[in-house]
């Protein structure tokens, strides 16, 4: 058996009057990569949202449910907000570095909780650059301008930033939809890589990039957990009509 | 030849579109040039920094300089904490509500308050209600309180011109809301924060009703010697030299003009390099 790194039980997510999460049960093992895949407005990316509570931001959502991560309800009010997104890392759709230069970029998490030293901070710097297969390339340039990357480099390096913090879970919303086949292709061969020390969940539109590189594959639809299993059985011989409906192409 | 129409409406609007946006220039060339070639002659190192002589008939403006610099310096120190920490509010905490509302009327209002109208106001409360008597801190406060709404307004663009997504990166990375504005949002604003205070300074430089009850001194060929004293200023000056003292030579109203001006249009200067050196620099 599998430790469950996250549990979702009976979450119900409400935008207002709109329930945009119906009912969820899933729960996601560590240190592997679990896919989320459906139509646009499906929920998928609401659900890795409420997963680091990033939907707090957003005025009139409501949850109800328990989401669990290492077992601890992270709903609960005693819930440390900080403490909670320094563990359960973010990647957004368009990468997004700081307009500051490499350093400053990974630097800023450390820094903000203060858990490093000013003169640690070259040591993580090259630790987190190292563990994205990014510090060969950076390491005589890291005062140069983040922005100044390339698009792969750039998503590599907003995985570095969240490494620098110590987080263990990567939450990663379509992380390549910006990029080209060639830096989809890097960027999967890295998410492998990481997978050995992270827990990993992908939201994606992509179908083959989701058996590509997923074990585990989680299909919604409207609102709903349709299906979830092995990603080889989900793409070889789905149990629900709806989810064969979905990989074959017919609808989506 | 309803073409040939449309062509030669055309050129008409384009003339007139072009002659309209033409005028605007005209008078600020006008003025600088008027300005420039009546008071060039006076403008030299004694008027700059010489004690006014003989009733201001003679001598320099260096008294009513400093007093500009001091009521400016005042003003910054009162008016830009407030300011910033008050667009921070608005922008990143506030909710909207009633309250929030009320507070961007009363901003919205104050910005539309005649400058004459904060002379009396800093007369009532500065001068005589909290005794400080007509000075520089009294000046300096009935300017800062001038001032606000313009830096409240541009700190409030500059911050909300900051994407999105700077805040939600931070905040995915565990910083707290203070921290998020701290390091994420106010250096990217900061330009924009400058530029609108530089120009608001200008405007406090330039003034010359808000002053005129609460630190203006007619005639004080002596520099003030603390906050509490009065203190010449140029606006002030030009405007007794032009109206309340008989027998001035032209050229001594138009050298001070020139000063005045000078610093208005060096300051606004600084924040257009300012704003363009960073616009350069600013990728997203």
């Amino acid at each position: 058996m599998v430790d469950q790194k996250i549990q979702i039980k009976h979450l119900d997510f409400y935008y207002g009057k709109f329930q945009a999460l119906k009912e969820v049960n899933l729960s996601i093992p560590e240190r592997e990569i679990t896919a989320i895949i459906g139509p646009s407005g499906c929920g998928k990316s609401t659900l890795l949202r409420c997963l680091n509570r990033m939907n707090d931001l957003v005025s009139g959502a409501k949850v109800e449910g328990e989401v669990l991560i290492d077992g601890e309800d992270i709903y609960q009010p005693s819930t440390d907000l900080v403490r909670l997104r320094k563990k359960v890392g973010m990647v957004f759709q368009r990468p997004n570095p700081f307009p500051i230069s490499i350093f400053d970029n990974i630097a800023y998490g450390p820094s903000i909780h203060r858990f490093a030293a000013k003169k640690e901070l070259p040591g993580i710097v090259e630790k987190s650059l190292e563990a994205v297969g990014l510090w060969d390339a950076l390491k005589g340039r890291l005062s140069e301008h983040a922005l100044a990357l390339s698009g792969e480099q750039q998503q590599r390096l907003c995985i570095a930033r969240l490494l620098a913090v110590e987080a263990d879970i990567l939450l990663m919303d379509e992380p390549c939809s910006a990029l080209d086949p060639i830096a989809t292709e890097r960027i999967e061969e890295l998410m492998r890589k990481l997978q050995k020390n992270y827990t990993i969940v992908i939201v994606t539109h992509n179908m083959q990039q989701a058996a590509r590189v997923s074990s585990r594959v989680a299909y919604f639809y409207l609102g709903e957990l349709i299906e979830f299993g092995s990603t080889q059985r989900i793409f070889t011989t789905p149990l629900r009509q709806e989810t064969e409906d979905y990989i074959t192409g017919r609808f989506g | 030849m309803k073409l040939g129409n449309a062509k030669l409406e055309e050129k008409v609007v384009f003339f007139f579109l072009f002659l309209s946006t033409l005028m605007i220039v005209v008078p600020v060339v006008l003025v600088i040039a008027v300005i420039i070639s009546r008071g060039s002659s006076v403008l030299n190192w004694e008027f700059l920094t010489a004690m006014p002589r003989s009733g201001m008939r003679a001598g320099g403006i260096f008294p009513a300089i400093v007093g500009t610099f001091y009521l400016v310096a005042g003003t910054l120190i009162f008016a830009l904490p407030i300011g910033i920490f008050s667009a921070i509010y608005l922008s990143e905490y506030s909710k909207r509500n009633l309250l929030t509302r009320i507070i961007e009327l009363a901003i919205v209002n104050l910005a539309g308050v005649p400058s004459v109208v904060y002379g009396l106001f800093g007369l009532g409360l500065f001068v005589v209600f909290l005794k400080f008597g007509a000075s520089i801190l009294a000046g300096s406060l009935t300017l800062a309180v001038m001032v606000l709404p313009v830096i409240i307004t541009a700190s409030r663009e500059a911050l909300q011109s900051v994407p999105k997504t700077f805040r939600e990166v931070s905040y995915s990375l565990g910083a707290t809301k203070w921290q998020t504005i701290r390091h994420a949002v106010l250096p990217h604003a900061l330009p924009g924060i400058l530029t609108g205070a530089i120009l608001s300074l200008s405007r406090a430089a330039g003034e010359t009703a808000p002053i005129l009850f609460t630190v203006a001194a007619f005639y004080l060929p002596r520099l003030p010697k603390s906050v509490f004293d009065q203190a010449m200023a140029l606006p002030y000056h030009l405007y007794v030299l032009s109206t309340q003292v008989p027998n001035v030579r032209l050229e001594l109203q138009y050298g001070t003009a020139l000063v005045l001006v000078g610093l208005i249009v060096g300051a606004n200067l600084i924040a257009v390099v300012i704003r363009s050196y960073f616009r350069a620099k600013k990728q997203w």
